[in-house]
């Protein structure tokens, strides 16, 4: 297998209270250095909750963040790639399908837009192209002249999907593709998802806070928390046995029928202007010790090809 | 609190160079010398550029800057030619018959203006709302020169209830009473607009407000309807009133300049058109910068009584 | 476009205003073919003649012109010129605005720190000095007034092209290789045209004055040359001797800047998508009630609070949206139901119903009863539902940061909740809340009682959220998504709380959401909703264990579970119908695998005694 996209020691750090001529009052760390490794062919799933920075590390690897260090390579792309550079090997489905379609365009000038400045193609090509895209996503063709106030939510992530598709990218950055839509509509959209990777190869990043989502669609799973990977292994162990505390209260967490209400009672985020030394999850976890609250620990393998950032990782 | 305002004070500090440096550019864009406006065209170039060189004026215009901004932090701002008296003097007369001016109408404009707003909401669609939204189409298309004459007309030639003009009466004058009743038809002829404007804005301001789920928690806890309008929406509209009230401060003492002239009333704003229609500059110049400081520090207390009302800012 | 036209035309206000302007652009339009007397020639003879005299239809002013021809003359300069000043301040301002918003960072903070610097100058000192350095003379004048209002625009236009090149469609266009030129012109400009054209609208009016201001000063139009403010400035020395001379151009002014303004807030109107949807109307104290029949006002029941055949709808324009169609449903002292539905399918506005809080206009109740201890509750006067919102029926809504008021303390807000209902001191009211926030597990409630709510967590809001419902001990709780906003781990800490909070004090929970885990670690009993009725409707172990409606068996599906690893998931073809166009008969009818012909003929009934389903074939007998 070969990679597909690699990030090393990515890291995103934003600045509060810019003023013009000083340094900025303070600093968050949205994203603290993380390494993805993402092979063709795989879906990663990224599961975190708000304020974890999947979002922030999502606008990084397709070029919409410039990163504050560290290197992204996808084909060869580097730190200096303009956003067209990037949106011919990989794209973005945004998790709003609504508000991530021009108001005033059509969906046709929507969907031609990559077409036109990614690839220059002429207008006829392009008329062909497009008739086939829509189709792959299972619209009408009348739609394409349709504004997208006309649309249902799941309609408009379709359109969403089949932008990104005319790129013609490799891979697939999805930000929440669902989590806007309602059950019965969201399963309509990850097996059209499903599919589309099976017909044309596809490489998936999919983001989501809904653990169930997440390891229904991936074959390996990444846990933020506070901005860094706690947690990676296979989608159908890391819940099953997570062995680190973060990703078993979240598993917990999840309600599920016929389960009594899990979760803890209490804790919260750390605040992150004032990020605590050690551990971001040292005040919440239960097996913490006095290392957890000084030394931030790092992602190492547990088992297998599952690794944790935890001093004392849970037994399976 | 303390540090907010003292932070506000000195965000003040490069606002008011700011405007010093405007108001000197705009001046120094002036054709001709203003040596040749005071002496006239008949002067000698002798005589025009001794008094050149009294002003300063053949230094380079940067230095001129430093120097007139050094003389105004001492106080001095120059001295007015046309009537031979120094500019602060003179401004610090008039502005203080502007500031009661400006200030009735200010009072009544924030005042009325919010209340007719604030009923208007509530009784959206209703009469009372009908001819609130009918009174302030006709108040902010009135000019306010125009309402001043007609009320002359109406309340002082044909009605003689009030003085026609002047701040104080020549003979005998000069008391609360006799202020108050020069200062009534100017005050509200130069606060209608700035009603108007205040009370479209608060009904939308409330209107925007009373859709919050706020407002829905507030009668879901059993809140009175009294007490939703005038406490709890009023006070979340006032986040987006008390700015407008910050710029209709600057309209009002804008609009001062017109009410002066028609009610011969002795303010700063008279006293700047004649300025420039005599090319008094030095006075034009002072006049302005001074006022205009005095806006910056009035806004200044708008966002300090903003900071008050919503803790969102101070942190 | 047409709508836009639709729209405007609809505003009585409006067409009064454009009527008007009509008139006078076509008056001034044919100013030149008109036989008038030249508007600058003086004829001392025949100053100050009235009007109507000596065939000076406005009569003559102080050097014997005549003012009909003057104004007419007049009106059309002062129209050019404010019209001029619109359109170079709003163009001008715009482009620095777009610039600015788009850009943002180092640009954005130069350019905005100079538009400040200007607005920091009541405008008129500004348009003063820039007349004094130009000289008095319209076009001068026209030049100060459009500088002047260049910052409006520009902040205006700023403020909205920030929110646009934030959103996602923007990041999607930079994705698909435009370059910022093409950005800003095609994915931004149109969409922030609109608000130029509504700032321009409602300041062309504003522009007319000040220019006519200017003139009236002796700055702007110079003699002889006539603009509506000279006129008026020339005949303010006669004012009390020929009052005509004034009032002829001061009521030109006002009908010009009138008209434009009428038009102009038709304009504003019109393109506010806002409007359109009736959202900007204001939500009154209570729902509207519009009954057919009157239900008795009291009946016997076991239930605390009963629903019967509830029936809201929304009337927005000609459209009529039955949100919810008939709801029936009881709940018992103690007990967790639960309501669960998809988005939009009637089961918050069922909810907000109870206690009259559906947004009206547009929501409007159309029958069925609320029973409170057997006491109907829609019909019953404002003054008894305020008595009882909060006291006996109390809410939680979904997203605490907006539910509660961003500007009171939450101590203040904890006592207010408890004041409107009782009259005890304020220590007392004070000492209360505390306790409240206690029972909430809020660590250190003494001290964040303090609080603002923009200082506490989503969860801790919620917590706030909570004590304020449990603050007058009432018999309902009526808990509207109440963790659909916060994260999976403050959720779990949330229904723990609601757990034990209702075991502990016996309080009836109605507990509306579209997730059936949660239904199903908290409810007793939990009722179906789709297209604005229930469904089915039976304890949760029943309905989760073996769904009756093929809707309820097909939705539990979608849900994927975790622990189960990577699969297929199950969808449900179609979308939800419209509200305001439901089919006939079962409104699941058109996306289930099971219908018959049956199925879309005729009304079908909720039929079962406390298992109860609306179908007939359904999955599992309950008789």
């Amino acid at each position: 297998m070969s990679l597909a996209l690699e990030t090393r020691d990515l890291t995103k750090t934003f600045d509060v209270g810019k003023r013009l001529m000083r340094p900025p009052k303070a600093q968050v760390h949205a994203v603290h250095p993380t390494s993805l490794n993402v092979e063709n062919g795989e879906t990663l799933g990224i599961v975190g909750e708000s304020g974890c920075g999947k979002s922030t590390l999502a606008r990084m690897l397709v070029g919409l963040l410039p990163p504050t260090s560290g290197t992204i390579e996808i084909e060869g792309l580097s730190g200096g790639s303009s956003p067209a550079d990037f949106g011919r090997v990989i794209q973005y489905v945004f998790q709003d399908p609504v508000s991530s379609l021009n108001p005033r365009k059509t969906i046709r000038q929507i969907l031609e837009a990559p077409l036109i400045h990614l690839h220059g193609m002429g207008r006829t090509e392009r008329s062909a192209r497009i008739d086939e895209i829509f189709d792959s996503v299972s619209l009408r063709p009348e739609f394409l002249d349709r504004y997208p106030h006309e649309f249902s939510g799941g309609q408009a992530q379709r359109i969403g999907i089949a932008r990104a598709l005319a790129a013609n990218a490799r891979i697939l950055v999805l930000d929440e593709p669902v989590s806007a839509l309602d059950v019965s509509v969201q399963a309509q959209v990850l097996n059209l998802l499903a599919d589309l990777k099976d017909e044309l190869g596809l490489t998936y990043l999919f983001i989501s806070h809904d653990l169930a989502v997440v390891e229904a669609v991936s074959d390996r799973v990444a846990v933020l928390y506070f901005g860094a990977v706690v947690e990676e292994g296979r989608a159908e162990n890391i819940f099953a046995s997570p062995r680190h505390p973060y990703t078993r209260l979240l598993a917990e967490s999840a309600p599920v029928v016929g389960r009594p209400i899990g979760g803890q009672a209490q804790g919260e985020l750390p605040d992150p202007m004032n990020p605590p030394p050690g551990c971001a999850f040292a005040s919440r976890c239960p097996r913490a010790t006095d290392i957890c609250r000084t030394d931030r620990p790092e992602l190492r393998p547990i088992e297998g090809d599952q690794r944790a950032a935890c001093h004392h990782p849970l037994d399976p | 609190m303390g540090g907010y305002i003292l932070k506000r004070l000195v965000s003040a500090v490069p606002v008011l160079l700011g405007i010093t440096v405007i108001v000197f550019a705009i001046m120094s864009l002036i054709p001709g010398d203003p040596a040749t406006a005071i002496l006239g065209s008949y002067a000698t170039p002798e005589n025009v550029e001794k008094l050149n060189r009294d002003l300063g004026l053949d230094k380079p215009l940067v230095q001129q800057y430093f120097i007139w901004i050094g003389n105004m932090l001492q106080g001095d701002f120059g001295r007015s030619f046309a009537l031979n008296r120094p500019v602060l003097d003179e401004v610090l007369d008039r502005f203080s018959a502007t500031l009661v001016l400006a200030g009735a109408a200010f009072i009544l404009c924030a005042v009325l203006g919010i209340i007719a707003g604030v009923i208007s909401a509530a009784r959206q669609y209703g009469w009372a709302d009908r001819a609130i939204t009918v009174a302030v189409i006709l108040g902010i298309s009135i000019p306010s020169f125009f309402l001043g004459m007609m009320m002359i007309l109406f309340f002082a030639v044909r009605l003689k209830w009030l003085p026609v003009s002047g701040m104080y009466a020549i003979y005998g004058g000069g008391d609360l009473p006799d202020l108050l009743r020069h200062l009534a038809m100017p005050a509200i002829a130069l606060s209608l607009v700035a009603t108007g404007v205040v009370a479209r804005l608060s009904r939308a301001a409330m209107l925007e407000v009373l859709r919050q789920d706020f407002i829905r928690t507030a009668r879901a806890k059993g809140v009175g309807e009294g007490r939703v309008i005038w406490g709890h929406a009023l006070r979340a509209a006032m986040v987006s009133i008390i700015p407008v009230l910050g710029i209709q401060a600057g309209f009002v003492l804008s609009g001062a300049v017109y009410i002066e002239i028609v009610f011969q009333w002795p303010g700063v704003g008279r006293m700047l058109v004649d300025a420039i229609l005599k090319r008094d500059l030095l006075l034009v110049q002072g006049g302005v910068v001074f006022v205009a400081a005095c806006y910056v520090f009035f806004n200044i207390v708008v966002d300090v009584a903003q900071s008050l009302l919503d803790p969102r800012i101070r942190t | 476009m047409s709508t836009f036209i639709k729209l405007l035309a609809r505003n009585r206000l409006a067409i009064f205003g454009a009527a008007v302007l009509g008139v006078i652009i076509l008056l001034i339009v044919v100013t030149p073919l008109l036989p008038l007397p030249d508007p600058d020639a003086t004829a001392t003879a025949d100053r100050f003649k009235r009007p109507f005299s000596d065939g000076f239809i406005l009569g003559t002013d102080h050097l014997g012109r005549d003012l009909l021809s003057r104004l007419l003359w007049g009106t059309q300069l002062s129209l050019a010129v404010g019209l001029a000043a619109a359109l170079i301040a709003g163009t001008v301002g715009a482009a620095i605005g777009i610039v600015a918003g788009y850009f943002g960072g180092r640009i954005d903070n130069v350019i905005m720190r100079a538009i400040d610097m200007l607005m920091a100058f009541p405008y008129i000192l500004l348009a003063l000095a820039i007349v004094a350095a130009l000289g008095p003379g319209l076009l001068n004048a026209l030049y100060a007034v459009a500088a002047v209002n260049i910052p409006f625009f520009a902040r205006n236009v700023r403020g909205v092209t920030v929110s646009i090149a934030h959103k996602e469609f923007v990041d999607a266009a930079r994705l698909s290789g435009m370059g910022h030129i093409r950005i800003l012109t095609t994915e931004i400009l149109p969409n922030v045209l609109p608000v130029v054209i509504i700032a321009m609208s409602t300041t062309i009016g504003w522009m007319i004055l000040e220019t006519a201001g200017l003139s009236f000063l002796g700055l702007g139009s110079q003699p002889p040359q006539a603009d509506l403010g000279s006129m008026l400035g020339e005949a303010r020395a006669a004012l009390i001797t020929a009052p005509h001379t004034s009032i002829v151009p001061g009521m030109m002014i006002l009908l010009i800047v009138m008209s434009v303004n009428l038009l102009g807030d038709g304009v504003r109107d019109a393109l506010d998508p806002r409007l359109r949807s009736g959202a900007l109307s204001r939500p009154m104290a209570a729902t509207l009630v519009r009954r057919d029949e009157t239900p008795p006002e009291e009946a016997e029941t076991e239930a605390v609070l009963s629903l019967e055949n509830l029936q809201t709808r929304f009337e927005v324009g000609s459209r009529i949206y039955r949100a919810v169609g008939g709801v029936s449903l009881a709940i018992n002292p103690g007990e967790c139901v639960g309501l669960i539905g998809e988005s939009g399918s009637g089961k918050s506005v069922t909810a907000l119903s109870v206690m009259g809080l559906v947004a009206s206009p547009p929501g409007i109740i159309t029958g069925g009863a609320v029973r409170l201890n057997g006491q109907d509750l829609i019909g019953a006067p404002y003054r008894r539902l305020r008595a009882l919102r909060g006291d006996r029926v109390a809410y939680i809504f979904q997203d605490p940061l907006s539910t509660l008021h961003p500007l009171y303390r939450v101590g203040d807000q904890l006592t207010e909740a408890i004041r409107v209902h009782h009259r005890i001191s304020r220590d007392a009211a004070h000492e209360r809340a505390v306790k409240l926030l206690e029972d909430v597990r809020i660590p250190n409630a003494r001290a964040r009682i303090r609080s603002y709510p923009h200082e506490l967590s989503g969860g801790m809001r919620q917590r706030v959220a909570i004590a304020m419902a449990l603050a007058n001990e009432p018999e309902v709780i009526i808990a509207d998504e109440p963790t659909t906003a916060l994260d999976v781990t403050v959720q779990a800490q949330i229904l723990k709380l609601l757990d034990d909070l209702r075991r502990d004090r016996g309080v009836s929970i109605l507990f509306i959401t579209h997730d059936f885990g949660v239904v199903g670690q908290l409810c007793d009993r939990v009722a179906v909703m789709y297209a604005g009725r229930i469904v089915e409707e039976g304890t949760t172990a029943e309905v989760l264990d073996a769904p009756a409606h093929p809707y309820t068996k097909r939705l539990i599906a979608c849900v994927p579970e975790l622990g189960a690893g990577r699969r297929e998931l199950h969808a449900i073809p179609g979308l939800p119908p419209a509200v305001d166009q439901l089919p006939h008969g079962c409104a699941f009818a058109p996306r289930c695998h099971k219908a018959t012909g049956l199925c879309a003929t005729s009304e079908i009934e909720l039929t079962g005694t406390g298992r109860k389903v609306r179908c007939i074939l359904p999955e599992e007998d309950v008789a």
